[in-house]
């Protein structure tokens, strides 16, 4: 079972945080197949939300095909988002982790760091966009 | 969807104070329901005259398809919870538990005992000794017991620290939920951030009257915060209203609520949240007496 966070100042409507981390924790394999969401009313009991936030999340992720309502029993995991498989992720995270601790080595701070990430994300994706369009 | 709440020009006179004038308001069943605005707005006076508690002096209003009145019927739809918490400091849980068995034609109380044993508060204990989080998590598990239909929750949280408000809200919105689309509650509050979680509908008054009222979702997509140099807005008013306008010498930042797409492209627009809005509506309602402070207000 997971828990929820809703952060009400982060800008992302919380049904949208809701299903954020779902798909998150899909992806990571905190979650797999066959297991139970939180019902409705444990998860407004614990993070204090409107109960169709939840219900709106839920819906959102049934239409994506990730979980399924089943009645009388609660909101079970149906697939997992597309992407690699989990361990890809915690192999990436471990090498990205090392990267970072470089970064700080060498004197970058925590802005620094964004920022490059955020340029080298635009530069590669626009490396990315003109591979597929010569392939095209 | 029914309403479980409709005013209509709903007033309320105490000798020479107007405490509520024209109210119409509608909120549909199963909602939450902030109820917002300045102190002496006149919050108090609406749960009071929808609780049966006070009698209005103009206009109507129908709760659950029927006036507010001090019959067990009615009472027994109807959970009030007042600003001061009202239990007997002296007695435990368990005996407001036995004591609401005789008071209430139909009363849980099991469903109490397990609220309260879920968030490990002792029924032995005499209520005085509890905290104030816990005193209103008591007060509402009471509140609940009755299984109401409508729930009236008049600044609740207003004396919690951060932590026991939250579990608060979490036991009221749980409440919701269980209900299965049958609980119906109006919570008045100071504290926007904490209302923009768990509710779905407002009312905001300011000195005595309705600024607002309806689906916060809708509302939200109804208004916009315009940015752009200051200038002439009789053009733009032809289109959309402006609720506040904050002007400097060179900018002016517009609250609008929009009657169609076009926009003037010397704006920048931009969506608002729950907070923007009633400061907004506020703002508005409270400019001529704000205006000689800030010399920016502007009343439209």
């Amino acid at each position: 079972m997971i828990s929820f966070r809703v952060d009400g100042r982060s800008g992302v409507p919380p049904y949208l945080q809701i299903v954020q981390q779902v798909r998150q924790a899909l992806r990571m394999g905190v979650l797999s197949v066959g297991d139970q969401l939180p019902t409705v009313r444990e998860v407004v009991a614990e993070v204090a939300v409107n109960p169709n936030t939840v219900l709106k999340a839920y819906r959102d992720l049934e239409r994506e095909g990730l979980v399924e309502a089943r009645a009388g029993q609660g909101t079970f995991v149906r697939g997992r988002p597309p992407g690699p498989p989990p361990g890809t992720h915690s192999r990436l995270g471990r090498s990205l982790a090392r990267w970072v601790r470089e970064a700080r080595q060498a004197g970058l701070d925590d802005e620094s760091i964004e920022s490059l990430l955020r340029v080298t994300l635009r530069a590669d994706s626009a490396a990315w966009d003109s591979d597929s369009e010569e392939i095209a | 969807m029914s309403a479980v709440i409709e005013t209509h020009e709903l007033s309320k006179r105490y000798r020479r104070v107007t405490a509520l004038s024209d109210c119409s308001v509608t909120v549909p069943e199963s909602r939450i329901c902030a109820l917002i605005g300045p102190n002496g707005a006149g919050k108090t006076t609406l749960l009071r005259l929808l609780a049966g508690l006070a009698r209005p002096t103009g206009g109507a209003v129908c709760v659950l398809g029927g006036a507010p009145r001090q019959d067990p019927a009615f009472l027994a739809e109807i959970g009030y919870l007042a600003q001061e918490i009202p239990l007997y400091r002296r007695l435990t849980a368990e005996d407001h538990i036995r004591a609401g068995a005789h008071l209430n034609p139909r009363w849980d109380a099991v469903s109490v005992r397990t609220r309260l044993a879920d968030l490990n508060i002792p029924l032995d204990r005499a209520v005085g000794t509890l905290s104030g989080g816990q005193r209103a998590q008591v007060a509402l598990a009471l509140t609940l017991a009755k299984r109401p239909r409508l729930l009236l929750l008049d600044e609740p949280v207003a004396a919690l620290d951060p932590l026991a408000r939250r579990h608060f809200l979490g036991s009221l919105t749980a409440a919701v939920a269980e209900s299965g689309g049958e609980l119906t509650v109006v919570l008045s509050s100071h504290l926007i951030a904490d209302l923009e979680r768990v509710c779905d509908h407002i009312i905001l008054l300011t000195e005595s009257r309705v600024q607002l009222c309806g689906d916060i979702e809708t509302l939200l997509s109804e208004h916009k915060v315009l940015v752009g140099p200051r200038k002439d807005t009789s053009a733009l008013e032809r289109t959309h209203t402006v609720v506040h306008a904050v002007r400097t010498a060179r900018q002016s930042t517009l609250l609008v609520r929009v009657g169609g797409p076009v926009f003037d492209p010397a704006y920048e627009a931009s969506d608002v949240d729950l907070e923007e809005l009633v400061l907004g509506y506020m703002g508005a309602s409270a400019a001529p007496a704000l205006a000689h402070l800030t010399a920016v207000g502007e009343e439209q």
